[in-house]
């Protein structure tokens, strides 16, 4: 990093955090930290324990051992992993949004319309396709004016071609709000286009940094395995021809529709990990 | 007075079970609890047990024991060598069994068992109604009260959790609303049926409506139907009220589950 201007106070930060299930511990050691206006990104295989670590900065999950910071009053967004509504509760859009809080009318639609699902307010949960269901979840986060969102895997169900698509959203929302992102993703070949800052988790952090730094690392290479440095290839070859670097605090315009969209890049970056 | 025609107490009694049990049954499938339900509504009979034993009142021992296996059966939840779903059939099954051995041993009582199991309209008194009103009342209140966070946690409980919702208290006071609607409707329906007054008019219920509030609504509707037209198929052929008035419902669910394949079927043939 070679110019350090002074950084505004984390969000939600987590330090020396260990936590076990049984005898088998989940979290070693791990620090995070969020800050406004930064998307940071999670990624790691199956049971790395991503999830519980979002759950633990969210209060959910109390930890063993370690210190867990959120800014006094800071209003999180959370995007849970999957929604699962059971088939036989009858649930429309705009009783969704309105679960654990009212809301006007406008201001429901006005949420909605930010996700490109206005469309959507009266329709069933049930009939809603992957990649619109998760735009509601975060047209609802929206709704609470996040600080912080918290997204799991937000594009699980989500079909290739609305990949793309909603990390550009994600990033849209963050330039429009300056909120702090954190997400849990699989999608290593266009996570790195639109993220900040990458944290390779295995029970403990292993690398994290830039995404370019991260690529670098012999742990990302451990943790995804040889095929996942081909990504590196991918990753430095379309930002040199696409002229897209990293600057250091910058914020980082990569709504890039020539982001790597290959299905077999995908499947070759996580061969085993759906979880 | 209308309250001394049995035919009229029984109706009345009915009515409210099915007020009560209709909004409840509507968590009670989206939280998938059927199994539960019956759970708790088998250790009825240890609660009858009970009452009698300790010269207490019957629907407070009922009651109480329910609530007593329910909590019973969070705490076992929480070790892991036996799952949720043997753990429910293990506490179901002995609950149930107990109760009937202690019953069987008290030889100087005298009790219509086939009427606590299958229910018996002859034996509800004034007393039952009052019980079933004033209880009623009490679940339907709380419910109203509580219905906003117990719905966002039976959607997501993570999520209801990260927006601010404390979701064992809410998960407590659930469980004790089925332990008093379990209570109160045992002598209707049955101890080994009010699984069925609590699912089958909510699941019937599920065709008909869009949110949450109306299936609510609908199944209620569907309760006082089937409790009205069980009761009346109970007087004229002499048949155990409890099953008459489930044999009603179910027949109730078929013709919506009918009614709406017919729907999907016309909207395929339209297209």
């Amino acid at each position: 990093m070679p110019v350090k201007t002074k950084k505004p106070k984390p969000l939600v930060s987590a330090k020396g955090v260990y936590l076990s299930f049984g005898k088998k511990a989940v979290l070693i050691n791990t620090n995070v930290k969020v800050r406004p206006n930064e998307i940071v990104t999670l990624i790691g295989p199956n049971g790395a324990g991503k999830s519980t670590l979002i759950k633990v900065l969210l209060g959910l999950v109390k930890p063993d051992r370690g210190v867990i910071k959120r800014q006094p009053g800071l209003s999180i967004g959370y995007v849970p992993q999957k929604l699962t509504l059971d088939e036989t509760l009858p649930l429309p859009v705009h009783r969704l949004m309105t679960l654990t809080q009212k809301a006007k009318h406008p201001d429901i639609i006005q949420a909605l319309k930010e996700t490109n699902v206005d469309g959507l307010i009266d329709a069933p949960v049930h009939t809603l396709s992957g990649g619109e269901l998760q735009r509601v979840m975060i047209a609802r986060a929206l709704l609470r004016k996040p600080d912080l969102m918290v997204l799991d895997e937000p594009t699980q169900g989500v079909d290739i071609s609305g990949e793309a698509a909603l990390y550009a959203l994600i990033g849209t929302i963050r330039d429009r709000y300056g909120c702090g992102v954190l997400m849990i993703s699989h999608d290593l070949h266009v996570v790195m286009g639109t993220t900040d800052r990458v944290i390779g988790l295995d029970r403990k952090v292993c690398c994290k940094g830039k995404p370019a730094k991260v690529l670098n690392h012999p742990e990302y290479t451990r943790l995804f395995g040889p095929q996942a440095a081909q990504h590196l290839a991918i990753y430095t070859h379309q930002h040199s021809t696409h002229h897209h670097h990293h600057h250091d605090g910058d914020i980082c315009q990569h709504h890039d529709d020539g982001a790597c969209r290959n299905p077999n890049h995908l499947s070759e970056a996580l061969p085993d990990d759906h979880g | 007075m209308i309250m001394d025609d049995f035919l009229w107490r029984a109706g009345i009694a009915g009515i409210g079970v099915a007020l009560i049990a209709g909004p409840l049954g509507c968590f009670i499938v989206w939280r998938r609890m059927a199994y539960f339900g019956d759970t708790m509504s088998h250790s009825a009979l240890l609660g009858v047990a009970l009452g009698f034993l300790m010269e207490i009142n019957l629907t407070v021992s009922v009651a109480l024991v329910a609530v007593t296996i329910s909590i019973l059966l969070v705490l076992l939840q929480m070790q892991r060598w036996v799952s949720s779903d043997t753990l429910l059939g293990i506490l179901s099954h002995a609950s149930l069994s107990i109760g009937l051995v202690v019953i069987s041993l008290m030889s100087w009582l005298r009790i219509d068992l086939l009427g606590l199991l299958f229910g018996d309209i002859l034996a509800v008194t004034v007393e039952d109604i009052y019980w079933i009103y004033g209880g009623g009342l009490f679940v339907l209140a709380v419910l109203i009260k509580i219905w906003r966070p117990l719905l966002a946690i039976t959607v997501h409980e993570d999520l209801a959790c990260a927006e601010g919702i404390q979701a064992l208290p809410i998960r407590l006071i659930f469980m004790l609303l089925i332990a008093l609607v379990i209570a109160v409707a045992m002598k209707i329906v049955g101890i080994l049926l009010i699984t069925a007054l609590l699912i089958i008019p909510a699941a019937t219920a599920r065709r008909l409506s869009r949110s949450p509030e109306s299936m609510a609504f609908f199944s209620v509707l569907v309760g006082v139907v089937s409790v009205c037209a069980g009761l009346m198929v109970s007087m004229e052929y002499d048949t155990p009220s409890g099953p008459s008035i489930v044999t009603v419902s179910a027949l109730l669910f078929t013709l919506a589950l009918i009614g709406g394949q017919l729907s999907h079927l016309t909207h395929i043939f339209k297209r």
